[in-house]
Order: structure tokens, then sequence, then C-alpha cells
């Protein structure tokens, strides 16, 4: 057993060779949990709905064409192409879009901050980032709206220190919706671009003002390059949750308008379900974040093989 | 050690199966229940087991669908009653799933009230009989608003005061069977004019409302993030008792009512005990605990005068002499189904 183990740790032929092995867990989880779930969508995607849920064994592309072509409410008018669906998926993400940019204002500069202290206090910093998110997602949203309604806190004390005169109206606008994304997802941020610029080598910034670079210079040309893995890192880990969440569109925006979490939510829900059309809603999604990913790869690589 | 531990979880579990095994037998003398959550006081459920010597055993749901899905899914056989919701009596019954019985097998079938004999979703009571039933309309605020509240124009069609300070259910056959009501038509048309004229009147009516909101219609009216709001009538009642100023509206165009029902299953392994348990929940000593502790209405006669002062004169429970009648909300068939999918999509798209 323990001459195995050495053999493990010092030869690293023996390691190499036990690789397949020792990777064998994490495989299996991923098969399991992840591409067969991802594969079972693929298909019931491509059956048939029943009624009140479920669906039938019969190839059908009834999903794809109802969420790209529009027959009228009564289904017998000429197809022309259906922009509903695409809307929805616009919406969220430009609603993604803006709660990432919003992380990113605030987010750099409290990465900044806490890089920037002592080595022994910026334990403490990020453990204060990461405190409130020991609460459940759903508590902490159901606080906001607690927090930001007509008669809350917040207006009360806006009122009470004479900053306005009449309570601003949040609750139920999109204005809500982006503050509790931006409140939800802040630390995906903040501890990425953290990582990053704790690596950082401040002696280059020396190095830059040594060279006459402005403070803004600086941080365009020397800072930002060095750190971009952590904010593109950063940027991700915000974008693609905010693309589908739906419970601060539906607890702070009223549900008044389907985002992406919630279109698909209502196909599997109860009596007015459409299996098929949910899952293709999903594969839609999945190819389109794919996509960007893969074009983002490509050009990192095309940047990386031109330097 | 191990080898005792091992020993220990074969014991408990041989033991476990002894005793499932025991509460599913059909032996004489057993029921077995399929019930909603926190829906039947344990008292009535003691006093029925000692009176007639049955063991009672009961497995809880919290959805129609989730009850529909359990039997389908191999569980029918092994319960003798549930108790769905009205829409959910007639699937279930074309699902055949139900068994049915004659009115001469439950000598106190004529206590149940003449209105709730004939019921769309089980003409002539054969697989059914009245569990607790309520109604589904809307609140509003009267520290608020003033005006006359018994319209469905306060939703669908509101004065200044209300516009953009509404609460919407979340739920589709909620909201579109109070608009076609509303309409004045019928809840699972295929006439294409009254089809646009839903579309339109919701399309109009959508920008002046705040929210979509279910499980928090009680909530959004207590916190003053709504002055009105479609809600159920227990849930109205409930936020009266919180101390704000909801008044429950029963309109004149009409309103949504739902009734729960204990239903006869296919293949019952106990089913004279079944029928013995339906004959007594008929009888309004028991039928009046169960309406106590549920805080709805039972559909049976002589169990008013049982209940609870505040119960028996809740505005809520007890709709205004002249009100209409209400209306359930209607099983469609698939194709029209469609439509009313179609026409909730445009709503929330």
């Amino acid at each position: 057993m323990s001459t195995k183990l050495n053999n493990i740790v010092s030869g690293n032929a023996t390691f190499h060779h036990q690789r397949h092995k020792l990777l064998l867990p994490a495989w299996l989880v991923i098969c399991l949990l992840l591409v067969v779930p991802v594969l079972m969508m693929l298909v019931y995607s491509f059956l048939t709905k029943e009624f009140r849920g479920g669906v039938i064994w019969e190839f059908s592309l009834a999903a794809y064409d109802q969420f790209f072509f529009d027959r009228g409410l009564f289904g017998d008018e000429p197809a022309k192409i259906d922009w509903t669906y695409m809307r929805i998926y616009a919406r969220s993400a430009l609603q993604a879009f803006i709660a990432s940019v919003l992380c990113l204002v605030i987010g750099f500069p409290t990465a900044y901050f806490i890089a920037t202290r002592s080595v022994r206090s910026r334990p403490v910093w990020v453990f204060l980032i990461t405190i409130p998110y020991w609460v459940n997602l759903l508590i902490r949203t159901v606080s906001m709206k607690f927090m930001i309604r007509d008669s809350g806190p917040l207006n009360t004390w806006l009122l009470q220190a004479g900053i306005i005169d009449q309570p601003i109206h949040l609750i139920n606008t999109n204005i809500a919706v982006q503050l509790g994304l931006f409140y939800s997802y802040l630390p995906f941020m903040v501890l990425p671009i953290y990582a990053s610029i704790e690596r950082y080598d401040f002696s280059l910034s020396e190095a830059a003002s040594d060279l006459y670079a402005s403070k803004w210079t600086t941080l365009r040309r020397v800072i930002l390059p060095a750190v971009k893995p952590g904010i593109i890192a950063g940027c991700i880990l915000v974008f693609v949750p905010s693309l589908g969440a739906f419970l601060a569109p539906d607890l702070l925006g009223g549900a008044k308008n389907f985002m992406i979490g919630s279109l698909i939510e209502e196909q599997f829900k109860g009596n007015a379900g459409n299996w098929p059309f949910g899952a293709a809603s999903s594969m839609i999604l999945l190819a389109i974040v794919m996509g960007v990913l893969l074009l983002y790869a490509r050009n990192e690589t095309n940047a990386a093989g031109s330097r | 050690m191990k080898q005792r531990f091992t020993t220990k979880l074969i014991q408990s579990a041989v033991a476990a199966a002894f005793v499932l095994s025991a509460n599913t037998a059909s032996a004489e003398g057993s029921l077995s229940i399929y019930h909603w959550f926190e829906y039947i006081p344990q008292e009535v459920l003691d006093k029925f087991s000692k009176e007639y010597d049955v063991e009672v055993t009961m497995d809880t749901y919290d959805s129609n669908e989730s009850l529909l899905a359990t039997l389908k899914a191999g569980k029918l056989g092994s319960y003798d009653v549930a108790v769905p919701g009205d829409y959910m009596v007639e699937i279930m019954r074309n699902e055949g799933v139900l068994d049915s019985f004659e009115p001469s097998d439950l000598s106190n079938f004529g206590n149940i009230m003449d209105q709730w004999l004939d019921v769309s979703f089980d003409p002539g009571r054969k697989n059914s009989i009245p569990y607790q039933w309520g109604s589904t309309s809307f609140s509003v605020n009267r520290d608020m608003y003033d005006g006359d509240i018994r319209t469905t124009d306060i939703i669908f069609n509101p004065p200044e005061e209300l516009a953009g300070k509404i609460n919407m259910l979340d739920s589709q056959g909620e909201v579109l069977a109070l608009a076609s009501i509303h309409l004045g038509i019928p809840q699972c048309s295929s006439d294409r004019d009254q089809l646009k004229a839903l579309n339109a009147l919701l399309q109009e009516a959508k920008p002046k409302w705040a929210s979509f909101n279910s499980d928090g219609a009680k909530d959004v009216l207590v916190s003053g993030d709504a002055v009105a709001g479609m809600i159920y009538n227990g849930f109205s009642a409930k936020a009266r008792n919180e101390g704000v100023n909801i008044e429950y509206s029963y309109p004149k165009e009409g309103f949504i009512v739902w009734m729960d029902n204990v239903v006869l299953l296919k293949d019952a392994p106990n089913r004279d005990n079944a029928l013995k348990f339906m004959n007594f929940l008929l009888e309004p000593e028991n039928m009046a605990a169960i309406t106590n502790f549920a805080q709805y209405t039972a559909g049976v006669k002589g169990v008013n005068e049982l209940l609870t002062e505040a119960l028996k004169t809740s505005p809520e429970s007890n709709p205004p002499a002249d009100a209409p009648a209400g209306s359930f909300i209607a099983v469609c068939d698939e194709a029209t189904q469609k439509l009313y999918d179609q026409i909730w999509t445009n709503l929330k798209k």
C-alpha cells in the first residue's frame, strides 16, 4: 500500500500510467450528471408534446417550429418569422449584460482595494464580501424586495433625511431587477478579479510610472491586460447565471414579462406544460452560449498566435 | 463493529418492510387515504378509526398534478380514497383511475347540498362527494379606494386610482377564466371573435397591472405593494385578520369557484371502508370539524350551525344574497387548450 503511494507521488511515470483510472470517478460524474441530462433534453426537444405534460415518442420538429415561426393565434396564417421568443432571449441577454457591467464597475475597484490591503487583513475583507452569501438566494431576494418597496426602509430613510420628498417607486421595475441581479452575483465578479490582482506584481506599476506613464495609462496599459483573465472569468460567472435567472425578475420585476428562465420553467409546470418546447428552448440557449464561448476562444487563440 | 452495524441495518430494514406491508395489507379493518397536506384534523381520523374499528393510514400530496402523476406511476391499487380538485376529478375519470358508487351505497348521500349534487365535473355525483370549496375573485384595500368593487372592471378596466397597483395571480387557468367571465364568453370557446376579444382585453389591461404573483397574493395586499389583487377567498380572510382593511369582492359578472372532492379510487384495496369513510364525512358534525380546521366552506347540509362564530359570519365565506353563481374552471380539449396557451404566452411575452 505505502510503496504504491510512494510510486504515485515520486515516480511520474507510474502516476501517468494510473491517470485514466484516477480520472474515472470525475468522468463518471460528468457523464451521468451532465452529458446524459443534456442528451435527454436534446432527444425530448424532437419529440411530440403530450397533452397535460409529458412526451409522446414520435419524432417532431414542432417545438423548434413554434420557436422560430409565427402562424397566428389560430395556426392557419402563412408562417412568418416569430420574434416573440427571440425578443425574450434578447431581453434576458441585455439584462445579463447590464448586470455584468454593473458588477464590473463596482467589483473591480472593490477587488483592487482588497488586493492592496496588507496581507494579513485581506482574508478579513474577502470574508466580509462573502458573509451575505451564506444566506439563501431566495431569502436575499425577498429581503431586497422588502427594502426597496414604497413604504420600505430605503424610502423611509431617504424621506426622513430630506433627500427626496416622494418615495422612489422601484418595486416591479427593471431597475429593481438589475439591483437584484447585481446584488446576487457581485462576489462572482469580485473574487476572480481579486485573485488576479493579488498575483499582479506591483513593481510593474512602479516601473510604468518611472517611465512617465500617468496613473490612468498605467491602469489601462499595464494593470488591465495583466488581470484580464480574472475580469473575463468574472464577467462569464455573472453573465451566465443572470441569463437564466428567474428569481429576481419574478420577485422584484413583478413577473410581467417572461425571461428565458421563467419561459422554460413555465413549460414544465402543471397543466399547460409543453416539455418538447421547454427542451428546445434550453437547447437553443445552450447553443447560443456555446457559440459565444467558442467565438471568444477562437479570438483568444488568434490573438495569442499573432503575438 | 462494522459487522454489527450491518446486522442492525438489515434488522431495521426487515422491520420497516414488515411494518410497511402490515400497513398496506388489504385486510379487513384498514383504510388508506391519499390527501392534501394539512387538510384534515387528526381528531376526525381518530374518531373514524374508533367508531368503525379501522386502522387509518394517510399519505399526502401538494398539488392535483402530483396526485395524478403518483397514481399513474403505479400507486393505483394502494389507496382507497383521494381528494382531487374539481377539474382533476374530470381528468382522473377520463384517465380511468376512479371507481363509481351508487347513492344508495351512502346512507348520508342526502346530506349533500342540492347545489353540489349535479356538478359539471361529476354530474349526479357518481365518483365523488364534496369536501371543501372556496372561491377566487379579487380584493381591494378599502383605505385606498372606496368606490363600487362588485364588478370585474376593477381588475380588467380599472379606475384611475387603481391603475398600476393591481396584482394578478400568476396562473393561466384562473386569469383567463376570470377574464372570460368579465367578457361573458364561455371558458373553452373556439370562436375566433371571442378569443380575439379575450386576447385584446388582456393586452389592454396589462399595462395597468403591477405584477403577477400567486404565492404572495396576500402579502402584496398586506404590504401595500398592491392596492387591489386577484386572490382566493381564504387568503383574503387571512389578510383581513392581519389587520388590513381588505374587502373581498363577489363581482356581479361572476367569479371562480373551486371544490375539493373525496373520490373512490379504482382498485381500492378496502372499498367497503372507503364508502364507510365517505359516509362518515357526510355527517354534519364531522364535516364541521374539518371546516373549522381548514377554514373553507363545506358542501354538506347542517354544517353551518356547528361552525365557529368567526367562520360563520366571515364575509369571504358568505357571498351576499344577490351574488351570481360562481363558475368552475373548465377542462378544455387539446385543440382548444392550445389557443388559450397561446393567449397566455402573448400576455407574458
